[in-house]
């Protein structure tokens, strides 16, 4: 069965859908829901035995790369205006299709915003190589 | 009575250090021993619950033995072709003491990384399995069965006969605890039980300290979160939830440690949560003994807003109650170079601003601290907050 990694994002990605405030200028009961929204959907997909992995990132970003013999690593620290892509998290389904892939991603951006309606969040669909041929078959 | 282990994990596991401490005094390897004693166990979790031993420990005692007297046979033959003539067995210590001290003062070798410390002793001192452990940490089998087995190797043939630092054994029981609840495998309930061993086999204050503080921590841990896993704060928690029990074993092993008049910080942070523990609702807290406590907690350290920033925090939090919240909040001004880019330090600060009335900073410093914390239980409690205070301002 095929791999997703259903990625939530801080910003990047295409020009929002249904632009929102961040969520601390949000009713206290439209966070609840958010939240509850959230924790009932990794229910369904433990449930339904697609869920691999659901993991949230914290929003600091460090870029660092190899500074050369004799010198030490060189980090910088977002953000950066030029890289707009922020990844906030993600979650890797082992699913039969990539509809099925591409249904999750849907609901997840379903989750309900400030005011209870849907937050059209994108979500930005990958999928994962594998590590073993997709069909087997014998040389010829 | 005498199968009562076969059905009693805890009962199994209580065995495993005095097991592997016999082996080791008379001589085996560590790092061998405790290879045979896991091959032991599991053979007694397949055996027993048909044949019970009639003495579990001579029973664990002799299977690891004879896997040990195995593996030497295996080795022999190299031994021999290498003509090593290192025949006779390695000294034991020579020190008499409890065996569980013996072993977390091994496994606690100040040459191991903290990870490390923690996990062989989950393994050796805990009787935990590899899987337990790694699933108690969220980290692959694999991984965490690398970790131990190159801890053992760093404690490989290392000579038994120097005793740690019971600092570092009090340390590395605390990161248990604070390693938390969460996985699978109870963690806080397991480095109690360690801590009520090590309490037993020293007199030093400060372990009694570690055992109260864990034990009145502990205590609130069914008020902590709601049904839906929701973080509770302290002063919202429903008291009645708090387990009085345990609350009053912290007290009675706290003041036993007071009583030797050698005050550490452990026996002092316990003190702090026994005053909090002691209020039947937060507006009775005993502000101002919390406050003298937290000035007793920073003096321990030279200079406490960069050794001891945490405790610099609390005392903050108890000067917002005691003399004002302003006057926390000026607290906090002297941290802001050391904490200001941690969530806790923000949390705090909407904390006291909340208290003076201010929710439009209290909404902004939660905000904040959300956007900077790493756990996920606490950054949905610290949005929650922070949309709880804009809403309300």
């Amino acid at each position: 069965m095929p791999k997703y990694l259903l990625l939530k994002h801080y910003r990047g990605g295409p020009e929002q859908h249904h632009p929102f405030p961040p969520m601390d200028q949000w009713a206290p009961a439209d966070v609840e829901a958010h939240f509850a929204f959230l924790t009932h959907l990794g229910d369904l997909l433990r449930e339904s035995g697609e869920l691999v992995d659901v993991q949230a990132l914290t929003p600091a970003q460090t870029w660092v790369r190899y500074g050369g013999p004799d010198a030490a690593p060189v980090a910088t620290d977002g953000p950066h205006p030029e890289v707009s892509d922020l990844v906030a998290g993600w979650y890797l389904v082992d699913v039969d299709s990539r509809e099925r892939a591409l249904e999750i991603a849907a609901q997840i951006s379903s989750e309900p915003g400030p005011g209870g309606g849907p937050l059209y969040e994108w979500i930005d669909v990958r999928e994962v190589m594998s590590h073993a041929p997709s069909q087997v078959t014998e040389p010829a | 009575v005498i199968d009562a282990p076969t059905r009693d994990e805890g009962a199994l596991r209580a065995l495993v250090p005095r097991v592997l401490a016999g082996l080791v005094r008379r001589g085996e390897d560590f790092h061998d021993a405790e290879d045979a004693l896991q091959e032991a166990l599991l053979e007694a979790m397949r055996v027993w619950p048909e044949h019970p031993p009639r003495d579990p420990r001579a029973w664990l005692t002799t299977v690891a033995t004879r896997r040990l007297v195995d593996a030497r046979r295996s080795e022999a033959a190299r031994v021999r072709r290498e003509e090593t003539t290192d025949a006779e067995p390695r000294p034991g210590p020579t020190e008499e003491g409890d065996d569980t001290l013996f072993l977390l003062f091994l496994c606690c070798s100040p040459e191991l990384a903290p990870a490390s410390q923690v996990a062989l002793t989950l393994r050796a001192v805990g009787g935990l399995t590899t899987r337990e452990i790694a699933d108690a940490f969220y980290v692959p089998e694999a991984t965490m069965a690398q970790r131990i087995s190159r801890a053992k190797r760093t404690l490989h043939g290392r000579r038994l006969d120097s005793l740690g630092d019971l600092a570092v054994v009090l340390r590395v029981l605390y990161l248990v605890y604070t390693a938390g609840h969460a996985g699978r495998v109870d963690l806080a309930t397991e480095a109690i039980r360690l801590a009520r061993q090590l309490t037993l086999a020293t007199e030093e204050p400060e372990a009694r300290g570690l055992l109260a503080l864990m034990l009145l921590n502990h205590a609130r841990l069914a008020a902590r979160f709601d049904a839906e896993g929701r973080i509770v704060p302290l002063d919202r928690q429903d008291r009645r939830l708090w387990d009085a029990r345990q609350i009053a074993e912290g007290v009675r092993v706290l003041q036993s440690a007071l009583a030797l008049e050698r005050p550490g910080r452990y026996q002092i942070e316990a003190a702090i949560a026994a005053l909090h523990d002691d209020a039947a609702t937060t507006e009775e807290t005993d502000w101002p003994q919390i406050l003298a406590w937290y000035d007793d907690l920073v003096v321990l350290s030279d200079d406490p807003v960069r050794q001891d920033p945490a405790a610099m925090l609390g005392r903050a939090v108890a000067v917002g109650h005691v003399i004002g919240p302003a006057a926390g909040l000026r607290e906090t001004d002297r941290l802001r170079e050391v904490l200001g880019g941690r969530h806790r330090w923000h949390a705090v600060r909407g904390h006291l601003h909340e208290l003076g009335g201010d929710l439009a900073a209290a909404a902004d410093a939660y905000a904040e601290a959300a956007r900077l914390a790493t756990d996920v239980a606490e950054r949905e409690h610290l949005v929650r907050q922070a949309a709880r205070a804009r809403a309300a301002g």
